[in-house]
């Protein structure tokens, strides 16, 4: 075969390869090149965040503004602490939001959703939302009902 | 009794032996990698284990992800949760079945090939003559081979799970009915670039590294006959697929968080 064919070939085969790769980030893993965007700590406690994961989403009326960045224990009060990290286009959240920890659908995974509240104040970066609602275990739920029963 | 001990001795210190060849071929081989004048021997090679190999890994490819999605739409089906099918199919293509398929495919066609040819080349003597002219084999036949393998198999492995992943939409959104916006963001939402495609892809490299090398060693060490170059071929493909297996499950181990 002509060496100039099987450059030719060859070359193809290595752009296929490229763009395999390039079909399973963007349209496999959804891999945004270079969309780094800013964002701003908000931390929350919680009771109990049964499920939670981080780079679980964060959201405002159904719509993502950020995501868990970081779950960890705080020694001192025993709640979960939770770090979320908010895009910072999404600046103006009044600090007396709320924050509950929610279910996608029945058998989905967990989300933050935040309510925004009245006041004209807003949360900076390391701010705290105090009012937080933990999320529903199943279990607990199922035994307040039973106890009702008898 | 006592023959059987020695014989166990014997087959320990052959394998050890081989190992060390083997090692000795790699190593040597590596560092004498194609000067740019030589760059024609690794295109040609890529174009032996690489694009012959194409037609196959996207068949089997396009099979495999087919069926992905039949059967996993059938028990997916009973919990009302299709819409995760691209995401499972994803997930196990991208990490798993991508990689390992298509080395089990790169062992059976390139590794094959690639022993019978360097194993003919011993045969004939070519090899010896090429050291009596002062060409060094290593560098003229077994280099280029290491490094088209090492080059053509993350190719082939991508395009394998990106035919697969075609081909189970084809399947699940397009005859079994799976709601196509579901199937690509739950499959987008789920996949992440970094800790499921790169590891895939990291495999396949080391898959492609393994295959071409002991497919070049077995042709070295061929018995210079038919028989002996028949044999080596048959070692190749054994050899090679347990150790994508095996090192596939290694692989998995320290790179997944266990």
């Amino acid at each position: 075969m002509q060496m100039r064919t099987i450059e030719i070939v060859v070359g193809a085969f290595m752009l296929a390869g490229l763009i395999s790769l390039a079909v399973l980030a963007i349209r496999v893993s959804g891999f945004n090149v270079g969309a780094e965007t800013n964002t701003y700590s908000v931390f929350a406690k919680f009771e109990n965040v049964g499920g939670l994961v981080v780079r679980a989403k964060v959201s405002i009326a159904g719509v993502i503004v950020g995501q868990v960045a970081e779950i960890s224990l705080d020694q001192e009060s025993f709640t979960a602490l939770v770090r979320m990290e908010i895009d910072s286009d999404v600046a103006k959240l009044s600090i007396d939001s709320t924050a509950a920890i929610l279910t996608e659908g029945l058998l989905g995974g967990k989300f933050i959703g935040l309510t925004i509240g009245a006041d004209e104040a807003y949360l900076k970066d390391g701010a705290y939302i105090t009012d937080t609602q933990s999320s529903i275990v199943l279990e607990d739920m199922i035994g307040k009902f039973l106890m009702k029963q008898f | 009794m006592l023959a059987s001990i020695r014989q166990l001795g014997q087959n320990g210190i052959d394998l050890i032996t081989a190992l060390g060849r083997a090692g000795n071929i790699w190593w040597q081989a590596i560092w004498r990698r194609p000067r740019l004048a030589n760059a024609h021997l690794v295109f040609r090679q890529i174009y032996q284990l690489g694009v012959l190999s194409v037609v196959i890994t996207v068949l089997s490819g396009f099979s495999i992800g087919a069926v992905l999605a039949l059967q996993g739409y059938n028990q997916l089906v009973k919990y009302g949760s299709e819409s995760a099918l691209g995401l499972g199919v994803a997930l196990v293509l991208v990490m798993e079945i991508g990689p390992v398929v298509s080395g089990l495919l790169f062992a059976g066609r390139a590794g094959s090939a690639v022993t019978a040819e360097i194993g003919l080349m011993k045969a004939t003597e070519q090899l010896s003559s090429m050291e009596m002219i002062g060409v060094d084999p290593l560098q003229r036949i077994v280099a280029p081979r290491l490094w088209a393998g090492f080059i053509s198999m993350p190719i082939l492995a991508l395009m394998f799970s990106v035919v697969g992943i075609w081909g189970s939409s084809l399947i699940g959104v397009d005859w079994l009915g799976v709601y196509e916006g579901a199937f690509w963001s739950a499959m987008q939402d789920g996949v992440d670039f970094k800790s499921h495609v790169l590891k895939g892809i990291i495999k396949s490299v080391v898959f492609g590294l393994i295959v071409t090398w002991i497919a070049v060693y077995q042709g070295y060490e061929a018995e210079p006959t038919s028989e002996g170059i028949s044999r080596a071929t048959t070692r190749t493909v054994v050899h090679s697929s347990v150790a994508v297996l095996v090192l596939d499950f290694f692989l998995t181990l320290v790179m997944f968080n266990f």
